[in-house]
């Protein structure tokens, strides 16, 4: 036995300075995607996938969400699978139109946000000097004024609200927090080795930047991307609901307003104001959910371990 | 060949302490010249200054006073002057851990430099230039390591990598900031005798940066003692160890193992390096 443990120790030793394995870096990948996908995720990306599908496919099916009938509010019915706001819009093909116009807003918001963040939170840490002063003084000027009352000012200044001013305003007041996140980060890793000696290498300013230290930013960058949608599809309702968002858009704030303009709660017509509200608040969830499992996987301290598995998986080791 | 020499180089760093500022002399008044061919050593104990003028001659960090000259003319501060510059001065950091790119394989970190020095433009040109400079280092045969990501590999051969990507462009100086501290005790000799040895064939100006005298003796030609800033001893290994001058010195010098049964060790010890490289 005491020779086979010296033996076994020598040959570590004379592993010490050999190759480990080919399998250890297929197996290193591997495990991400085996630990991103727990039924969290699994859920989370069923949900925003079929809300994702019926924004793209729902208008190229249903109704024109525009065309007006006196048949007034109706419950749902086979011509009107979800019924009819109080001018005989049918709610279904309102929905689909909605729901492409809340993702569209989210999704371009969150690229605008997250392109700010990046712009002045890396370049502004990676350089340092007066431009990352100057550039952290803008973002902690912007981080302190309040977002929406901002908005709301913007909003109210400007006599029809397209679209794409309601997604710049939103980006604008909403970069701020982002890009300090960035900063931290980018600040601890342009003094890594690698970068230092990327530099040293040759290699010019932006591609140190996008090169070396960008991948190391994808996981924060991309929840913060996720986040983003959330907060600017909520962001987005809250000032369609009150009155100062994109003015002849159809998106799930706009139906909620509308709903509560004909007062669908009053007459009980839940068909009308349910819906985008549901939406709203499962989009919500399913990003998350996303978000936290990509959060788990990156973050170790928060990882949630499987007892039994682990145990399993020792047992394993000892048997071979 | 190129002569680097570093003039009266001083870097103040402004640090915070609780709330106040204070200003850290953490390189003062050094000067020393690499010549091609010479090997001096860089010695000091843990936040001497070691990197600090290291990275400045790597013009990493800028000095606040003070000047690095390359063959008699100002290093440039800007620009392509810089990229001239690191053709010719090249870095071999402390920590193979840490200084090659866990995202990169260990042929892009080869490729890199090759291209950008223009040491080799073509396709065909640049993958044989890399093989060529893994098999320099020992890294045999080179194209098994051309895919290979930085963690597939051992300490050591991370540090081989390290050396072959600053042999790239070319250079006539290179700066060894602790190249083998981070390392098992065992794989350090072999690291210091091919570093000695591409010394040799390649007619480099090294500065070896070090904690450890016995092997500060064993491979420069010169020693200089940090301490705190300040270079306080200068002069031929033997001298500097045997007789040393200043206080901090003669403490290093009196840690150091016994220098006969030192010697009989690097003796013993280069000798199995050299078996085991010639087994190769
Ligand atoms: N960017 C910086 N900002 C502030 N202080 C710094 C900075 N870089 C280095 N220092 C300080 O300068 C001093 C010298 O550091 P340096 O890294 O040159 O030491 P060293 O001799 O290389 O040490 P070691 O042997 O541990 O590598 C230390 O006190 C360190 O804290
Ligand atoms: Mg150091």
């Amino acid at each position: 036995m005491a020779e086979l443990i010296t033996e076994s120790i020598a040959v570590r030793a004379d592993a010490a300075d050999e190759e480990p394995d080919d399998s250890q870096r297929r197996r290193g990948r591997s495990a991400f995607w085996r630990r991103l996908l727990t039924p969290k995720f699994v859920v989370g990306a069923v949900v925003v996938l079929l809300i994702v599908l019926f924004g793209l496919i729902g208008p190229l099916i249903t109704q024109d969400p525009n065309a007006i009938d006196n048949i007034g509010l109706s419950s749902p019915s086979g011509a009107h699978p979800l019924g009819t706001t109080s001018v005989g819009q049918d709610v279904l093909a309102q929905l689909a139109h909605s729901t492409r116009g809340s993702l569209t807003v989210g999704v371009l918001v969150a690229a605008f946000t997250l392109g700010l963040s990046a712009f002045f939170g890396i370049i502004g840490a990676y350089i340092g000097g007066i431009t990352d002063e100057g550039f952290s003084l803008l973002s902690n000027v912007m981080l302190v004024i309040p977002g929406l009352p901002l908005v709301i000012v913007i909003a109210s200044y400007v006599e029809s609200q397209s679209v794409l001013l309601v997604i710049v305003v939103l980006a604008l007041t909403g970069w701020a927090a982002g890009a300090r996140v960035l900063r931290a980060q980018t600040l601890s890793l342009r003094n890594r080795e690698y970068v230092l000696a990327s530099r040293v290498a040759g290699e010019r300013t932006w591609r140190v930047i996008c090169v070396e230290i960008l991948p190391n930013l994808l996981p924060v960058m991309s929840s913060g991307f996720v986040f983003g949608i959330v907060g600017a599809v909520l962001a987005e309702a809250g000032l369609s609901f009150i009155g100062i968002g994109a003015t002849g858009s159809l998106t799930w704030g706009t139906m909620l307003a509308d709903a509560q303009n004909g007062q669908a709660l009053l007459f009980g017509a839940w068909w009308w104001f349910a819906p985008p509200g549901l939406l709203i608040a499962a989009l919500g969830a399913a990003l998350s959910l996303i978000n936290f499992s990509i959060d788990e996987v990156i973050n170790p301290k928060l990882r949630t371990t499987n007892i039994a598995k682990v145990e399993r998986r020792t047992k394993r080791e000892h048997q071979s | 060949m190129a002569t680097l020499e570093v003039k009266n180089l001083c870097k103040d760093f402004h640090v915070r302490e609780g709330g106040n500022r204070r200003i850290l002399n953490a390189v003062q008044d050094v000067s020393f010249e690499l010549v091609p061919g010479g090997t001096v050593a860089l010695v000091g104990q843990s936040g001497s200054g070691k990197s600090t003028v290291a990275r400045m001659i790597a013009h990493l960090e800028r000095p606040t006073s003070g000047q690095v000259l390359l063959d008699g003319a100002p290093a440039p501060t800007r620009g392509r002057g810089v990229h001239k510059y690191r053709s010719q001065v090249q870095m071999v950091f402390q920590d193979p851990f840490a200084s090659l790119n866990p995202f990169h394989s260990v042929g892009h970190h080869l490729e890199r430099p090759l291209r950008l020095h223009g040491v080799a433009t073509s396709k065909a040109d640049v993958h044989a230039h890399v093989i060529e400079l893994l098999e320099r280092v020992q890294l045999s045969p080179g194209r098994d390591f051309l895919a290979r990501r930085p963690h597939e590999l051992s300490g050591g051969q991370r540090q081989r990598v390290a050396i072959a990507r600053a042999l790239a462009p070319q250079p006539s100086v290179l700066i060894a900031d602790e190249p083998v501290s981070m390392l098992d005790v065992s794989i350090r000799l072999g690291v210091l005798n091919l570093l000695a040895r591409l010394q040799r064939e390649e007619d480099l100006a090294v500065l070896y940066i070090t904690h450890d005298l016995a092997t500060a003796r064993h491979f420069s030609d010169r020693i200089m003692v940090m301490y705190q800033g300040e270079v306080v001893e200068d002069g031929a290994p033997d001298d500097v160890i045997l007789r040393p001058q200043a206080d901090f010195t003669k403490r290093l010098a009196a840690a150091a193992p016994e220098p006969a049964r030192n010697e009989r060790m690097i003796a013993a010890a280069s000798r199995y390096a050299k078996d085991t490289t010639n087994d190769r």
